[in-house]
């Protein structure tokens, strides 16, 4: 079934059915209890398939996934790193599994000791006093960071603060997440290597300064060495900073936020503990904060007493709840179960080898890429296309090429800082084996822009679908069926 | 090598402009077009709106980026290209015959701040 290329719909059968539900149980009418003014006029065209239909359609479909299961990801900014399966097994326990969480604390105590565990183990990283777990994505962490922020000055009755700065070479989230948490966007220029132009910060710090977003290393995979002075100048002007933890591998065990200067961070649990990036979620974004702030983490908060119990809190100062309950419990208890096999001393480990396998590649391969900031990176590292700028083959069509010969193209067109980015982070869980297919391959391709560039251009010619008309794609999207239907 | 037209005046972040007396024509120029790739929307304000020099006034987006559009000028907008909404992709054809908006200028000697062509070729070099 290698071409299987079929949707659901074109499979459908005027009434055929997976099964029969005994009419003796089931034979009234649901319809009957729902309004009138509810009920949809066309008939839902829902596909009419069996059991076996429906098996071997997504059965044939997920075999066209590429995962990190499958082969190298090396997608820069995404840590696409090995997902351990001992982290499955035991996120499954019914032990976990079967709490509702609703019950009585005193009947969950392992969970809450998880979460509160977690909660100190993520903390210790990061050099802050404490986390909450309930975040349910690395974009939603940043939105109740920001809210930390406002409560903060809301609280001293500082009201004018509601700018907050962004580099521009930050992650989109940042800008975004702003807008939603109400702050307005200042954008702070980068250097030519990416990291922040402290001469160009200055004039913007002022008393209507909420804060500055940052993530070190910065987009580029450069260390921000002036993070200390860029620290004390936000703080002496009353702003706060806060750390964007998509970049937080390669420092693990071994330099924390906290320590840098910065007030608040997110983690995102599905890049640096290890965690499934799966279909879309469910992900996790973790929230620290240093002792000042502590009080504006939201409900509910997993606290413990004195005799040892754990409970669950409701701080009356807290910014309010940002998600049902505790978040994705079973995200937690991958990342907890991670952090405990690695343990103190090889959690040290991380950084360093993400760090030896991106300098690896970058090095191997900057004679026929061009590398706009030469010397150490930390795990990840831009290139600006091909070297050679006379063949006309760009980082699009580079990324392609590399689909055919098995591997997942990097992140390209970010970060913005050149025309055409190519960002590649191997992280720590590739062998040498690995690393050498990757750099052989690039320097095929490469081969192949300079003497056959058609093969470049074209790529990919062994995918389940060829090259996309990306442009047609955006303006013209067909997004169900009917309209597939309507425009055949 | 971009296509860069003597007499036009321009800003560092590769917007273009025309003044015929009090009214200014703005649009991209060859350069912003073929680094952004192909454009799939252009986001314009709406005739009667302000604009303010140096603040961003709409964005383009294309396959690679969305990236925001700075007004060059201050002033209200007269008129919009419209044709642009259907069709974005005439910024890619020629990004200086496709004019984005017209702005009645506020203050005329703002041009002066713009760079002419020689300047922003240079911008474009580096």
């Amino acid at each position: 079934m290698k071409y299987y290329d079929k949707l659901i719909f074109e499979l459908s059968r005027p009434g055929r059915k997976g099964y029969e539900l005994p009419a003796d149980k089931f034979n009234t009418d649901g319809l009957a209890a729902i309004p009138q003014n509810l009920l949809r006029e066309e008939k839902a065209e829902l596909p009419e398939v069996s059991e076996l239909d429906v098996v071997r359609h997504y059965t044939n479909l997920s075999n066209k996934n590429f995962g990190v299961d499958t082969g190298f990801y090396p997608l820069g900014s995404c840590t696409m790193k090995y997902n351990p399966k001992i982290n499955e097994e035991l996120c499954v326990m019914p032990e976990f599994t079967s709490l509702h969480p609703l019950q009585n604390p005193d009947t969950a105590q392992g969970a809450l000791e998880l979460y509160y565990n977690l909660q100190h183990a993520l903390a210790s990283l990061a050099g802050l006093a404490e986390f909450t777990l309930n975040p349910y994505a690395g974009a939603h962490g940043e939105l109740t960071g920001l809210m930390i922020m406002r409560s903060y000055h809301d609280a001293r009755g500082d009201k004018k603060r509601k700018k907050v700065i962004v580099p521009n070479s930050a992650h989109g989230t940042n800008p975004a997440s702003a807008m939603v948490a109400g702050l307005e966007v200042v954008e702070v220029k980068s250097k030519p290597n990416g990291s922040i132009d402290v001469e160009d910060l200055k004039p913007l710090l002022n008393d209507e300064i909420a804060g500055i977003m940052m993530t070190n290393p910065n987009t580029l995979g450069m260390f921000e060495t002036e993070i200390i002075e860029i620290a004390k100048l936000v703080h002496d002007a009353g702003g706060l900073l806060y750390y964007d933890g998509a970049n937080f591998n390669p420092l693990l065990g071994k330099v924390r936020p906290g320590d840098m200067g910065f007030d608040i961070m997110h983690i995102n649990l599905h890049k640096t503990f290890s965690t499934p990036h799966g279909g879309g979620g469910p992900g996790s974004g973790p929230v620290g904060v240093a002792a000042h702030l502590t009080q504006f983490l939201p409900n509910p908060h997993v606290k413990k007493a004195e005799n040892g119990k754990f409970y669950v809190d409701f701080g009356k100062e807290s910014l309010g709840s940002i998600s049902t309950f505790f978040g994705n419990f079973g995200v937690m208890m991958r990342a907890y179960a991670y952090i405990l096999s690695l343990g103190k001393e090889n959690i040290r480990n991380v950084g360093p080898m993400a760090t030896l396998n991106a300098n690896y590649i970058k090095e191997s391969l900057k004679d026929d890429y061009l590398l706009p900031i030469p010397g150490v990176c930390k795990h990840e590292f831009v290139f600006d296309g091909l070297k050679d700028k006379s063949t006309g083959v760009t980082t699009l069509n580079v990324a392609k090429r590399l689909l055919d010969y098995g591997f997942h193209a990097p992140t390209i067109y970010f970060p913005l800082l050149f025309h055409e980015s190519m960002m590649i982070e191997p992280t720590e869980t590739e062998s040498l084996e690995t690393l050498d297919e990757f750099i052989e391959v690039m320097h095929k391709v490469a081969k192949e822009a300079r003497e056959t560039p058609e093969d470049v251009v074209n790529a990919p010619l062994t995918t389940p679908v060829r090259k996309l008309d990306e442009t047609n794609a955006a303006k013209n999207p067909i997004l169900n069926y009917k309209a597939l239907k309507e425009n055949a | 090598m971009s296509k860069i037209i003597e007499g036009l005046r321009y800003s560092d972040s590769h917007e273009w402009v025309k003044v015929d007396g009090d009214i200014a024509t703005v649009g991209i120029t060859d350069y912003a077009q073929h680094a952004l790739g192909d454009i799939v929307y252009v986001d314009m304000p709406e005739v009667g709106d302000e604009v303010t020099a140096e603040e961003d006034f709409g964005a383009v987006e294309s396959v690679k980026a969305a990236s925001d559009l700075i007004s060059p000028v201050s002033g209200e907008v007269v008129e919009i290209n419209e044709e642009l909404e259907d069709e974005p992709g005439l910024l890619n054809k020629d990004a200086f015959a496709n004019w984005i908006i017209k702005v009645r200028l506020s203050d005329v000697a703002e041009v002066e701040n713009l760079l002419d062509a020689a300047a922003y070729a240079k911008v474009c070099e580096e």
